[in-house]
């Protein structure tokens, strides 16, 4: 199968010291011969694999930048490919310069997760691995690249082959009663059955609610931070963002009445946006801004109602409390260093998570961090029990447990043992998929290695 | 002087089970067919168990019946008891097992091939095949040579054998025939990948010397079901078998001893089967298990000798009486004939088509435990899809491939040419993923239609068989249109089996989907309902009561279908592809599967693997 050449940047763009430019496919050396000048004279094409060189990158005659060229031959690479990396000095500017020559010298720029797909069909890494390693690409903090390494070192696949193997076991113990009726095999009752179902089911089902936290911990939570002017907003935002050092994204395209930033709390992530405030208006196009933001405020994941302490509450504040109803929420009442005026008790009657702070010093930030941790499940999440990491994932553990539930019920109804196995099985192998594994003579494998049956 | 002896359409090698259905296959289709025994005596020979069926065997027989073959009838004309197994597990499970006196069987099966017209049974060993034009040349030890254009290999223990009995060892078919010592070279000159298997038998003992009196008895069914859609009825059982149990002393003389098997000392080198190992295997293995059950059958009506099931050993003939001697009932055994370890050379499976063709040998079939299976069982279900490929290819005619989704036959094919065996193949109900569907009860409803169409299904018979599926579908019909109203006699019964009261009136139908019930209850309450035989009633019975599960599984056999319609080239270098991985490439190109579904069941061929082949005949097809 003929693969076109791509290449793309492949370091992060705005961060690091340099920026490295990924060629991969049977051109990748011809192509990067076009752009890259060795100071020794040497070509890439004519260089062995693992080797590197230093040279200068040209466009049009025009000399870019000084690169590192590291050659890589088929199938010792990353994508079991030819690969050429050129490793520049960076800026975005400039690395972006350096990419377009490379396509203009006969490369095809990289779709989304290109490499990745190319090192998964040449079976450099299996579907585990290519899953978790397109997340930690797209990871955004810390914790998320964390989690994504422990499905790939394994922790997700140890959780699975844990319930796997309770199933299996089980299966096994089925199979040989049934297809061994004369030997002398322990009887399977319906104890027995469910007591393994409902230890899997439960493993599952947890699963299954880490999934959404997890989603928490890599995707970020749509929160919006809300209360009218003056109330603290941004010195909350800066709170926030100054907790820990925050991957600042600043999205292109919005609207100025919703100033978008993303910030770490704990080990969730905030896309956060400050939004104009809810007052009832008149005024045509403030009215918009209004319409805009109370429709941001129904889809978003959080709220941060933010309050005076030192002040009473002002129609604004209670059209926002009103708006939080319907979402998830948390009360700030700001300034509590100060003079209590607010009827707190109002707030209460419509937002139960309540936290004081004192933006400008800080006072109450562990609290809060601790409260939004809490909402957003992540509070007792560890990443090192291995988090499902997608939606194939997730729908293999979904349908494992619907397995594993019709299973159950078809005991509970009284159903023969040998339906109740097929569900058994269509568990194990929605597991066995999960993980990239194939269903073969696993039951019987287990069947000769746990019973000593023949005749 | 080698003589010119003759012409055959089809030569099979071989008696046994897998040789005989071969055989009247092809012949049954018109073929001038040969089938050569190295003994006479030997035909159909059942040299281990007295028995046909079993767990998923009992399937296979059904199977085979329901195409057209000949194991069941002959089964249930010998049978001396019989039961089906497993019942209250579920009718996925249920497996008829009947024992079956050896000797009548083999003279019997011996007794249908002399009859078969276009067939001739010859005792002769081959020891030499050679292609040559238009087929191959087979040789006989006495020099005759014959022309046949499709030959069968079903060659059993047979080839190469050789049997160990402790030190003891010497070349030898089962039963002290004469093995097939020359036939294997020439195969590997032909290119064929010979391996060496091996199994065991137990001993025979004579029937006086045992104490019965303290022993379980194990009695047939009443009424003993028949294998056979054309058996009408069996009669009556006509003997019992008995269970006993091993001890620690039996353990001891084992411990004691084991140096001197074969198997440890490292003279065996053939592989053994897991599910049938030897007693001494099994003390090794599963230390901790204080006590082994064994089954006491006897061999046939007009002998004495019976067989120790779970006994199989190649212990020296002294110690096995010795450790005989420590079990209950056996105290003062004699023993007829020792048990005994055999190995024998076989093919690796993996080198034939699921038409069991090989690959690189046009018109040269395999079949049996040559094929790497174990078992009377497999051994027919192989040698009837050999046989009827053979006479097919022959006649010009497309093959039979039987599938996975469609019968325990297909599977265990699928398994042998795709998976390979690594040991001899049992067939066992758990190998099958579709096994609500493929149920023994409905054998005939999946394969009656495919014998018919090759030709091995009389008229009368499937006229038969279409009278009873109308029978069974217009009964389901009808429950499903037939309320049953409340009444305080029904609302007893349902109650007294713990199942809730009718409050209002229910569809038949859906009153018989509780597990509680049976059809019986319905008749009992519904005047209209038709007296049906037994077998439809069961399998009424568990359409209603499965009804999801058997959909669950079809939709799956639809999944799979597809994959299975998207064909692969059978003569393409898999090298070629470079995104496959070096592995795969290799596994491909050494099986050549026939489509993206047998591709996927391939160890070594991942799913990614199978990632690529789609996008590869994706772009080869975009082409």
């Amino acid at each position: 199968m003929e693969n076109k050449t791509i290449a793309a940047i492949s370091t992060a763009q705005g961060e690091g010291g340099i920026g490295v430019i990924r060629i991969s496919g049977d051109d990748a050396p011809i192509i990067a011969d076009k752009v890259f000048n060795n100071i020794n004279g040497k070509k890439l094409c004519d260089m062995k694999g693992y080797t590197a060189a230093f040279g200068n990158v040209f466009q049009n005659g025009e000399k870019l930048d000084e690169a590192v060229a590291l050659v890589f031959r088929e199938p010792n690479s990353y994508t079991g490919e030819n690969v050429v990396e050129l490793s520049c000095h960076g800026g975005i500017y400039i690395t972006k310069q350096v990419l377009r020559a490379v396509i203009e010298a006969g490369a095809a720029p990289a779709q989304a997760g290109e490499f990745t797909k190319r090192a998964f069909l040449n079976g450099k890494i299996d579907l585990t691995e290519a899953e978790s390693v397109m997340d930690i690409i797209s990871a955004k903090s810390k914790s998320a690249a964390r989690a994504a390494m422990y499905v790939k070192e394994g922790a997700l696949r140890k959780r699975v082959n844990s319930v796997k193997n309770d199933l299996l076991t089980l299966t096994a113990h089925l199979s040989a009663w049934a297809d061994y009726p004369e030997e002398d095999i322990a009887d399977v009752d319906d104890d027995m059955i469910l007591s393994v179902c409902n230890k899997a089911e439960k493993e599952l089902s947890n699963m299954l609610s880490t999934y959404d936290s997890g989603q928490a911990v890599k995707q970020g939570i749509d929160t919006v931070i809300a209360g009218r002017p003056n109330v603290g907003k941004s010195t909350l935002m800066n709170l926030l963002s100054g907790y820990e050092k925050s991957i600042v994204t600043d999205i292109p395209g919005t609207t100025r009445d919703i100033v978008e930033d993303t910030v770490i709390a704990g080990n969730v992530i905030l896309r956060l946006s400050d939004t104009a405030g809810l007052r009832s208006t008149n005024d045509k196009v403030e009215r918009i801004g209004v319409d805009r933001a109370k429709k941001r405020l129904e889809q978003c994941g959080l709220l941060l109602a933010v309050f005076d302490y030192s002040r009473e509450l002002t129609q604004d504040d209670l059209d926002l409390l009103e708006a939080s109803e319907n979402v998830p929420s948390i009360a700030i009442i700001n300034k509590k260093e100060l003079d209590a005026q607010l009827d707190i008790s109002k707030i209460k009657s419509k937002i139960s998570n309540i936290i004081y702070i004192s933006a400008i010093t800080g006072d109450g930030r562990d609290e809060l961090v601790q409260k939004i941790e809490e909402i957003a499940g992540t509070q007792n999440l560890n990443p090192s029990d291995g988090i499902l990491a997608n939606e194939r994932q997730r729908s293999n553990v979904s349908n494992a447990l619907n397995s594993v539930i019709e299973a159950k019920s078809a005991l509970n109804m009284g159903m023969t043992y040998d339906a109740v196995t097929v569900s058994l099985e269509d568990a194990i192998s929605e597991l066995l998929e999960m993980t990239g594994e194939k269903t073969s003579d696993e039951v019987i494998d287990r069947v000769f290695h746990n019973f000593c049956v023949g005749k | 002087m080698n003589y010119f002896a003759g012409e055959y359409d089809v030569a099979v090698i071989g008696a046994g089970h897998a040789g005989i259905e071969a055989a009247l296959a092809s012949a049954r289709l018109g073929c001038k067919t040969a089938v050569f025994t190295i003994n006479m005596d030997a035909v159909g020979n059942c040299p281990c168990n007295p028995s046909i069926g079993g767990t998923a065997k009992g399937h296979l027989v059904r199977e085979i019946d329901a195409l057209g073959g000949e194991m069941g009838k002959t089964a249930d004309e010998c049978f001396l008891q019989s039961r089906m197994l497993n019942r209250g597990k579920g009718p996925a499970v249920h497996s008829l097992r009947a024992q079956i006196d050896r000797r009548k069987y083999s003279d019997t099966m011996k007794h249908k091939l002399e009859l078969q017209e276009n067939l001739e049974l010859r005792q002769a060993e081959i020891t030499d095949i050679e292609k040559v034009d238009g087929g191959y040349k087979i040789t006989t030890q006495m020099l005759a040579e014959y022309k046949c254009k499709a030959v069968i290999i079903a060659t059993g223990t047979f080839l190469g054998g050789k049997i160990y009995v402790g030190e003891v060892s010497y070349e030898s078919g089962p039963d002290g025939m004469f093995p097939a010592t020359k036939f294997a070279e020439s195969l590997k000159k032909l290119g064929l990948p010979l391996r060496r298997f091996k199994t065991g038998t137990p001993a025979r003992v004579l029937r006086r010397s045992i104490d019965f009196s303290d022993l379980e008895v194990q009695k047939g069914d009443e009424p003993p079901q028949p294998f056979s859609y054309e058996t009408e009825s069996l009669g009556e059982n006509k003997v019992d078998c008995h269970i006993s149990w091993t001890n620690d002393a039996t353990k001891q003389v084992i411990l004691e001893n084991i140096h001197r098997s074969p198997m440890y000392s490292g003279k065996i080198e053939g592989v053994g089967p897991r599910y049938c190992p030897s007693f001494e295997d099994k003390i090794m293995r599963f230390r901790d298990k204080p006590r082994h059950q064994l089954f006491i059958e006897p061999c046939g009506e007009n002998t004495e000798e019976m067989y120790l099931q779970g006994m199989s050993s190649s212990l020296p003939e002294e110690v096995q009486l010795k450790f005989y001697k420590t079990i209950k009932g056996l105290e003062n055994c004699v023993i007829m004939r020792p048990a005994y370890a055999i190995e024998y050379d076989c093919v690796d499976p993996t080198a034939m088509n699921p038409t069991l063709e090989f690959k690189d040998l046009p018109n040269l079939f395999g079949a049996g435990q040559f094929n790497g299976s174990s078992g009377y069982e497999e051994a027919a279900a192989q040698g009837f899809v050999a046989g009827v490929n053979a006479a097919l290819k022959v006649l010009g005619k497309e093959p039979l491939v039987l599938t996975r989704s469609n019968s325990y036959i297909g599977t265990l094919i699928d398994d042998l040419v795709t998976k390979g065996a690594n040991e001899p193949y049992r067939m066992m109900t758990s190998r099958s993923e579709y096994r609500l569907v493929l149920r023994q009860d409905n054998a005939d409803e999946r394969l009656t239609p495919v014998g018919y169409e090759i030709g091995l299904i009389s008229e009368q018979r499937y006229q038969k068989f279409l009278q009873r599926q109308e029978m069974k579908k217009a009964e389901i019909n009808r429950l499903k249109n037939t309320s049953i109203a409340p009444n305080d006699e029904l609302n007893e019964i349902l109650v007294s089996r713990e199942t809730a009261p009718l409050a209002t009136g229910i569809r038949e139908y859906t009153l018989l989907k509780r597990p509680q019930l049976n059809y019986s209850i319905i008749k009992k309450f519904d005047e209209n309902a038709p007296n049906l035989p037994n077998d439809i009633v069961e399998q009424i019975e568990v359409e209603i009561k499965y009804e999801g599960y058997i959909q669950k599984q079809l939709k799956q056999v639809e999944q799979v279908k597809k994959l299975e319609s998207k064909a692969l080239p059978s003569d393409f270098d898999y090298k070629e592809i470079t995104g496959l991985r070096l592995e795969a490439q290799e596994k491909l190109n050494k099986i050549k599967p026939l489509n993206i579904g047998q591709a996927s069941r391939i160890s070594g061929v991942s799913p990614a693997d199978i990632s690529v082949l789609l996008i590869w005949l994706a772009t080869k097809k975009g082409n």
